[in-house]
């Protein structure tokens, strides 16, 4: 019984700080944020290539490597704390996921490997215009035509959207909530890059106007697609653990070289305070990330609860950080030259994707009956 | 990352289990969740759940099998803590002797003084009480002033502690003492065994915000003990007593951790019972206690982790800001149990009996302050985890 990451974990985390701090630093990261639908497709090849990660958790027999949703935690927690510009939470988290979710072997014999190697990229098109998150609320209509099926509507706040090649789109049909998928290239879809405030992830505005789809198929949909979304929150909860540990290292760091009054102003308690409540949010954070974690790679009855229950928390201590971070720095740290709001930005983007924190805590409230 | 039990400590969890299932029952099981560290509520009936833990063999789990304990791994002290938060018999009385100088003498005692004391508390047959703070010394504990002078073959004592839990009903006290005054201030302090029973040891409760007795004042006036009866060098008595904070902000702090998840549930029902769960905001509030409550578990099970080894994270480092989350978390705790119960938040029983939420409220105040300050734990964590300067201290 462990409640720690064991030595091949801390090893994979070790090798993946350094694989993006060489491979992905701050000038890689800036070169990808003005672009919106952009990302380095380099880095995402290497990923791919040299360290396997967009297959990390999908199972073996659909060409990835095997490992659990503990692993894929890792690599978010990093990519979280160098702020790397990828689809990798739409490719390797969400649309595997609900794939895996829905139970289709079929179209997880097709799509998946795709998925595993990094040579698909994909995602999940579920909000709309609404901006909700809830499958119960989803308007974009699915119709029979013929042997398929074609979609009519809109999505929007897509992570990764206009760079996906592959969309999993959440739609209604005549016989409730149904998931599918729609190549980037087929006829009557539209893809529209939003501009967002956090510049490292990228959101789009899809339009389908009688858009050939590939129903999956699955006994529940609307169930698998909240699988997905707790994982996606638990993901979401360990990226921003990553920022949160990379801020409060950028404070600790400033702290101990800036001076005033004749002394480094990380000598001065106020400072010293904040900083050392960072860590104790900080490891709290990290002891509820691995909790929840643990229960996704186990399929503990518990995820239900935790996922929702972690995202909120968790994003609103890196919210917190990152503001604590700027304010440390003075001056500098309100310019767009320095880092410390690209992780602001970021916090605030992951608070609002999958629905704020005061949704996240309706959502508990309603899961342990309240 | 791995919670999953082998199957040894599936048995153990089994065999703890039954015990509680055969144990908590009568008197116990209608006192369930009675009592706090900071109060001294049905004391009689948590001393006698104490002993029926003894008998168990349950007190003192980690100890060696010579002075009353059973030897048991980290992992099994942790089950024994997640079943008996579970299960939440009263809280236990002895703690003192138990989490505190138990494990300082282990750490720092002699032979003889381990083979005297120690059975004595796993037996519940000796209390103790923690003689450091005193009235101008509580953070800033090296100045202490209470003074020991070698007479003879004695150690003769003279001056006041005060906040000493649970003080009325010590046998016996560890008690801080400058032995040295011409010393460095943290180089001439030494840890004396004294026994509470003598004329000049005057032992006076202080009545505590809640309204109850639980802490005391205690005054040394030639108070006397033997030579033999200090713990770790003389002189030496400061790091033996950093040691004893350690502890105490370590693996006791779990079982009080994890029995708030029935605070929690507890506030819940009262929120329902009086119709306030449609509250949009008292819903979110409700939704943060639990979210606390469990944090609470999970920081408290990643340092049982960190104190069995193996791991990255520093258990000291994970027992202080442990400390510091709680006790913000459950004041906080305390705050919306209030909100839940209403305007009869504000009533109060005969003899200002408060209920367990009242007692939350209010009680959870002492958490951020004894066993180190919040503030104290941020400096430490400051200074000695993230390498942030030292204030200048007047020299
Ligand atoms: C319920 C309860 C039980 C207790 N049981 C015992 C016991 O059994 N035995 C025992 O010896 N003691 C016990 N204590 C005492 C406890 O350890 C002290 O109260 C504590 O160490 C604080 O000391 P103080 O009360 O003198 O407050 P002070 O040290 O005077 O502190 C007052 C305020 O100043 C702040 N402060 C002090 N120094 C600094 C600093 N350097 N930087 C920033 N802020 C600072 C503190 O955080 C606090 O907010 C108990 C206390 C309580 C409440």
């Amino acid at each position: 019984m462990d409640f720690a990451l064991n030595a091949e974990q801390t090893t994979l985390q070790g090798v993946l700080r350094e694989f993006l701090s060489e491979r992905a630093g701050e000038t890689a990261v800036r070169a990808q944020m003005a672009e919106p639908a952009g990302f380095d497709r380099q880095l995402w090849k290497r990923m791919g290539a040299e360290q396997g990660l967009q297959g990390l958790a999908v199972p073996e027999e659909y060409g990835g490597a095997g490992f659990t949703f503990v692993e894929l935690g890792i690599v978010l927690e990093e990519m979280g704390r160098a702020l790397t510009v990828s689809p990798f939470l739409a490719s390797a988290v969400m649309a595997p996921q609900l794939f895996l979710a829905l139970g289709d072997t079929e179209a997880c014999e097709r799509w998946l490997p795709g998925l595993a190697s990094g040579d698909t990229v994909a995602t999940v098109a579920l909000a709309e215009d609404s901006g909700s998150w809830e499958s119960g609320e989803v308007r974009l209509a699915a119709r029979r035509e013929g042997e398929g099926w074609v979609l009519d509507g809109h999505k929007s706040f897509v992570v990764d959207g206009a760079a996906a090649d592959l969309v999993l789109v959440v739609a209604r049909a005549e016989d409730g909530i149904g998931v599918f998928a729609v190549e980037s290239s087929a006829e009557g879809l539209d893809r529209t890059p939003l501009p967002t405030m956090d510049q490292t992830r990228k959101l789009a505005r899809l339009t389908f106007g009688g858009t050939p789809a590939t129903r999956l198929v699955s006994t529940d949909a609307a169930a698998a697609v909240e699988r997905m979304l707790d994982l996606t929150r638990i993901a979401l909860a360990a990226d921003a653990l990553g920022g949160s540990g990379r801020v409060l290292d950028m404070s600790v760091e400033y702290a101990k070289v800036r001076e005033q009054f004749g002394r480094p102003i990380g000598s001065f308690q106020a400072i010293k305070h904040m900083c050392a409540n960072m860590l104790v949010e900080l490891e709290s954070s990290r002891s509820a990330v691995y909790y929840a974690l643990w229960a996704a790679a186990t399929g503990h009855e518990d995820t239900s609860v935790v996922a929702p229950m972690v995202k909120a928390h968790c994003v609103d201590a890196y919210l917190s950080a990152a503001g604590d971070n700027i304010q440390i720095h003075g001056g500098i740290g309100f310019t767009w030259e320095h880092p410390a709001h690209l992780y602001l930005k970021r916090a605030k983007s992951s608070q609002a994707l999958l629905g704020g924190s005061d949704l996240h805590r309706r959502i508990v409230a309603e899961r342990i009956g309240i | 990352m791995d919670l999953s039990l082998s199957p040894e400590l599936a048995d153990f969890q089994e065999e703890v289990r039954t015990w509680l299932d055969e144990h908590v029952v009568g008197e116990f099981a209608r006192h369930r969740g009675v009592g706090f560290s900071w109060d001294a509520e049905a004391w009689d009936l948590r001393l006698a759940w104490d002993r029926e833990l003894a008998a168990g063999g349950w007190l003192c789990m980690g100890w060696p099998h010579e002075y009353g304990g059973r030897d048991a791994t980290v992992d099994q002290q942790l089950i024994f803590q997640l079943e008996y938060a579970r299960a939440d018999p009263p809280f236990r009385a002895t703690t003192q002797g138990q989490d505190l100088f138990g494990p300082t003498l282990l750490h720092s005692g002699t032979a003889e003084q381990k083979a005297r004391f120690l059975p004595p508390i796993t037996r519940v047959e000796e209390l103790w009480g923690q003689g450091f703070s005193e009235p101008s010394n509580g953070s800033d504990l090296a100045g202490l002033r209470t003074r020991a002078r070698r007479d003879g073959d004695e150690w003769v004592i003279d001056g006041q502690k005060v906040w000493t839990s649970h003080g009325g009903y010590a046998d016996w006290m560890y008690v801080l003492c400058r032995t040295d005054p011409e010393a460095p201030r943290h180089k001439g302090i030494s840890m004396l065994v004294v026994p509470v029973d003598q004329p000049g040891v005057d032992v006076r409760w202080i009545r505590n915000s809640l309204g109850g007795d639980d802490f005391c004042e205690v005054f040394f006036n030639e108070a006397r003990t033997r030579a033999d009866l200090v713990v770790g060098e003389v002189n030496g008595g400061w790091g033996v007593a950093m040691g004893a904070l350690g502890t105490e902000r370590g693996t006791t702090l779990l079982a009080e951790h994890l029995r708030v998840q029935h605070e929690v549930r507890e506030i819940i029902e009262a929120a329902k019972a009086n119709g306030r769960t449609p509250d949009a905001a008292l819903r979110q509030d409700l939704v943060q206690a639990w979210t606390d409550a469990r944090i609470m578990e999970w920081n408290g099970r990643r340092l049982m982790s960190a104190i069995k080894g193996g791991s990255t994270t520093d258990p000291t480092t994970q027992a202080s800001l442990s400390k510091v989350f709680a006790s913000r978390a459950h004041t906080r705790i305390g705050e919306t149990a209030m909100r839940a119960q209403d305007a009869a938040s504000e009533l109060v029983g005969a003899d200002y009996s408060l209920n367990r939420l009242q007692q939350v409220f209010l009680g959870t105040r002492a958490e951020s302050i004894f066993g180190g300050t919040t503030q104290v734990q941020l400096n430490v964590l400051s200074e000695r985890t993230l390498g942030l300067p030292r204030e200048p201290r007047p020299s």
